[in-house]
């Protein structure tokens, strides 16, 4: 008998799925008590995740197609925690463009799940359906507000290029299936040697749809587009929770079945990763609209995370997961700011809206001063340390090419950071915003923003928890 | 354990701001801010002055050591002192309190602001100067960029943000390949405690390129010719305070990392790019002092004459001697408080009739006599006359200099003179001559805070250059070891 106090947190997130869509069937307006339940299951999801699965350090289950161990477990809860932030901080917007519905919260929640089913996989077929379960989830996320044209069109979109991405790593699985005549991780890790050309297709293909699914360049068209027309909390949704799950099933892939096969991936890595770097820096620098430039720096600090990745290295991996995670916070407080600006039921995304905010609101101003510098990775901010680990990586593996783009393009990155703290600090002030925010938007951007500033403190923390993490 | 002096050093500043960042910011409340903030700063001066009575000058050890775990398994949180920073320090508390003394006049708005980047700023220079981690060092010298850029941003002149953006870029794109080189140096050695790095050498097939790394921060910093463009336009945006902490103190981040890091950790390394030094601080001082005499903007020509006597510090780390070194510690001590009194002193006029142009001054030595014969005194200092600081660096630095290299010595001998002529024409078309605008004749002479600040500076200025036995006292030790370990380096090499 398998022991499935191992897979309760799934277990747990699928029977809250199922009764809250039950629930919002049968009673009229249940949008506030859908919400709240949905933040209720996911605290216990973690709760549940954190007592069954952080002590253990590897376990299989139902024929080894799923894998429990130390990276899968924190990834979990760091996607929980994301995925609840999220929830925590969108009703108020939501509620302003009357979508405040029982479905928002359903779609996180089964999002979530199919993210965890993926950390989970060691199995080529259950990989594929936690990918398409948390896909699925958010096409329909990406098209939540269906009256605004952006938002389907986005949607839309983002369900076209993902099939075809879905398509590509379907036919790479085949491939790899093909040769090594398994769908299990650890089989085919076996079977697998260089020489087979045809091979190397099928990890391209899988590599390929992967990048995809973080956005890495060159297969990044459709992140600008989709982050502005999706409704701003489903962008920080994006912009963030499917991040880590992609990140963590990549790192299974290439160090689980192709580990044997370093050579043929390495390259590949790199150039997205530096690909992704330049590209980012640069082409974040033309931007007007504040998602828009989020989805550019997004590619880059990808792309920043993937050159952690490239290494080969149990550092490399760990380094790339306390980027994630830190990246993770910055992203929030950033969009927490972003729901700050409001003016009577409108939201402002441009960066024009932020001049001069410093006049009127010192205190916001001063919270994206830091979260914006950290971005561009200044110490003694946490932005900085994050790429401090990722380069102390990669140069133990003596890769100074990558190290010196990689750093170079901060220097690039730094100057749209820069404009943006430019334009809040130094130029002429508009009309006040709102300042009725809610209770939760206020406490997540408090304490992310306090997490930014003072991580210089106290950096062992999460070294230490990730460092419990040893895939290779 | 002592107490950690040399921490609440550093961390008082930011007490003082934090305390700042929470009180309200009014209107009335603004002259309140400002004490506080100068109490902070002289509270800490004080400290640095004990600091330096308790400091033992006759060991080239590191005092008032503190280690502390901080990234478990990788870097200590690791700050102390030996006779080359300790002045450095003390020249940071001392600057600061003036600066603050002085933004009444030219800070205008959100005086609270500024005056908390101010404070953070202090945190951070005091921090650079007692780093004895890498890591830790290159936090603090990357830190300190965004208050600078704060500075120059929201109070500075019409071209602010150019400049601000300009001075950021610069900086961070000559540091970044110093992370590199830190990063590199602590797989390379298996550590970045500076103390243990200077006992077990790096391996000197490493040193050139590791020496260049460093080099590209320092030289954009210093500023070296020709990475010095960021220097006077940040210089003539930036408001007065901004000006005087970038002269005095920021810049000389860069000769203290030349001659702590470059000469210290990459002795075979600087062996071998001393040519370059030259030739690069020759050009510097010939150069930019030409520059310097062909501006019409005051604060312009000031940042040029920093730039050319950036270049006599860079020649004398670079001759190797202890001579050099000394003169180079004790021009940049001057320099740090020459520049910052000519600064203030071009504020000073500044704030009165709002032009910078020297073409729109001329014969106020009738209308404020106490001011011309302030500015006369650090115009004379500038060029390094006998009985002022600046005399004994520039001519330490050409002693040493004429020991190593006769040629190099004589180009920037003539440097010398250049520098007199362009601060003494300064002096002339801006205090003598005929009266050019009778709205000059309703300029007021210095007030006392003014008054209080320049004399604050004049007196160091003066002592030290007849009595400079306590700065060569403090720092002797230290650089004879410096030059020792150089030396036994080189030789066992």
């Amino acid at each position: 008998m398998e022991n499935l106090n191992l897979v309760l947190p799934e277990i747990f997130i699928s029977l809250s799925i199922m009764f809250l869509l039950v629930l919002g069937v049968f009673k009229k307006n249940s949008s506030k008590i859908t919400f709240n339940l949905s933040l209720f299951a996911i605290l216990i999801t973690a709760i549940i995740t954190i007592n069954e699965t952080f002590s253990v350090s590897r376990e299989t289950l139902f024929n080894e197609s799923v894998v429990i161990d130390s990276m899968s477990s924190l990834m979990k809860i760091i996607t929980l925690i994301g995925g609840f932030l999220v929830l925590i901080i969108s009703s108020s917007y939501l509620k302003t463009f009357k979508i405040y519905n029982i479905e928002y919260p359903v779609l996180i929640l089964s999002s979530i799940l199919g993210m965890m089913v993926m950390i989970s996989s060691n199995d080529l077929i259950v990989f594929y359906m936690g990918l398409e379960l948390q896909s699925l989830a958010l096409y329909v996320l990406a098209t939540y507000n269906r009256d605004q044209l952006k938002s389907s069109e986005a949607g839309l979109k983002y369900f076209v290029l993902s099939a075809l991405s879905s398509g590509l790593l379907l036919y790479g699985c085949s491939l790899v299936y093909g040769f090594s005549g398994s769908t299990n991780f650890d089989v085919i890790s076996n079977q697998l040697n260089s020489n087979d050309y045809v091979l190397t297709f099928g990890i391209v293909f899988i590599l390929v749809g992967l990048a995809f699914k973080i956005s890495a360049v060159p297969f990044h068209m459709w992140a600008p587009d989709v982050y502005e027309g999706s409704p701003t909390t489903v962008t920080l949704f994006f912009t963030m929770v499917p991040k880590i799950a992609a990140l963590t099933v990549f790192i299974r892939f290439l160090y689980v079945p192709f580990l044997n096969l370093i050579d043929q991936w390495q390259m590949i890595i790199i150039f997205l990763s530096i690909a992704s770097m330049v590209f980012g820096a640069v082409a974040a620098i033309g931007q007007t609209n504040i998602k828009r430039l989020i989805a550019y720096s997004s590619i880059g600090h990808i792309g920043y995370t993937l050159a952690g990745l490239a290494t080969a290295s149990n550092e490399g991996i760990q380094s790339s997961i306390i980027y994630i995670s830190i990246y993770v916070v910055m992203n929030l407080a950033l969009f927490s700011c972003l729901l700050m600006l409001r003016r009577k039921d409108h939201y402002y995304e441009d960066i024009e809206d932020l001049s001069g905010l410093s006049k009127n609101h010192p205190l916001l101003s001063f919270c994206l001063l830091v979260i914006l510098f950290s971005l561009a990775g200044i110490p003694p901010l946490a932005g900085f340390f994050a790429k401090f680990y990722v380069f102390k990586a990669v140069l133990e593996q003596s890769m100074f090419f990558l190290a010196i783009v990689g750093l170079l393009s901060t220097v690039v990155a730094a100057f749209y950071y820069l404009r943006i703290i430019k334009i809040i600090y130094f130029d002429k002030e508009n009309d006040k915003y709102d300042t009725d925010h809610s209770l939760w938007l206020k406490f997540s951007l408090t304490v992310s923003t306090i997490l930014i500033l003072l991580y210089f403190i106290f950096p062992s923390q999460l070294i230490e928890v990730v460092s419990r993490i040893n895939i290779i | 354990m002592n107490f950690p002096i040399l921490s609440s050093l550093i961390l008082l500043p930011t007490v003082g701001a934090l305390f700042l960042f929470f009180t309200k910011d009014k209107e009335g409340n603004n002259v309140t801010a400002k004490y506080v903030a100068l109490f902070t700063t002289i509270v800490n001066f004080l400290i640095s002055i004990y600091l330096w009575i308790s400091f033992d000058q006759s060991t080239s050890n590191f005092q008032f050591v503190e280690d502390r775990t901080w990234i478990e398994g990788f870097i200590n949180y690791k700050v102390g002192v030996d006779g080359i920073s300790i002045l450095f320090i003390i020249l940071t508390t001392f600057i600061t309190p003036l600066c603050i003394i002085s933004v009444n006049n030219s800070v205008k708005n959100r005086l609270r602001d500024f005056l908390i980047a101010i404070l953070i700023m202090e945190s951070f220079m005091i921090g650079v100067f007692c780093a004895l981690d890498l890591v830790v060092f290159y936090l603090f010298f990357e830190a300190g960029l965004i208050p600078m850029f704060l500075i120059i941003g929201i109070w500075g002149g019409p071209k602010r943000v150019y400049s601000a953006f300009k001075f950021f870029l610069y900086t961070l794109l000559g540091s970044v390949l110093m992370l590199v080189a830190i990063i590199s140096i602590y797989w390379i050695a298996g550590t970045t405690d500076v103390i243990q790095l200077y006992e077990l050498g790096i391996d000197s097939k490493y040193q050139n390129l590791l020496w260049l790394a460093f080099f590209s921060s320092f030289a954009v910093k210093t500023p070296m010719w020709p990475v010095h463009t960021w220097l006077p336009d940040a210089h003539v945006e930036a408001p007065t305070a901004g000006s005087v902490l970038l002269a005095a103190i920021l810049l000389k981040m860069a000769g203290y990392g030349f001659i702590r890091f470059s000469l210290g950790l990459f002795p075979v390394a600087s062996e071998v790019f001393t040519p370059l030094i030259y030739t690069l601080s020759v050009i510097a001082i010939i150069f930019t002092s030409f520059i310097a005499l062909m501006q019409e903007d005051m604060k312009k020509l000031i940042a040029y004459s920093s730039v050319a006597h950036m270049g006599f510090v860079t020649l004398g780390i670079f001759t190797l001697q202890q001579q050099g070194i000394e003169g180079s510690i004790i021009q940049m001590i001057s320099h740090g408080l020459v520049s910052a009194a000519l600064f203030l002193c071009v504020g000073v006029v500044y704030d009165r009739m709002h032009s910078r142009m020297i073409n729109s001054y001329g014969g106020i030595v009738t209308i404020i006599p106490k001011y011309s014969i302030l500015f006369m005194l650090f115009t004379l200092a500038a060029l390094g006359l006998p009985g002022t600081s600046g005399f004994i660096g520039e001519f330490l630095i050409l002693m040493g200099a004429f020991k190593d290299n006769f040629l190099v010595a004589v180009i920037a001998s003539l440097g010398v003179i250049l520098g007199a002529a362009y601060m003494l024409w300064l002096y002339k078309r801006v205090v003598f001559g005929k009266l050019v605008n009778e709205d000059l004749k309703k300029m007021f002479d210095l007030n006392r805070s003014e008054y209080l600040i320049l004399s604050c500076l004049a007196v160091p200025t003066l002592f030290f250059g007849f009595y400079p036995d306590p700065l060569i006292n403090t720092i002797e030790v230290s650089v004879t070891d410096l030059i020792n370990m150089h030396n036994t380096n080189i030789a066992s090499k």
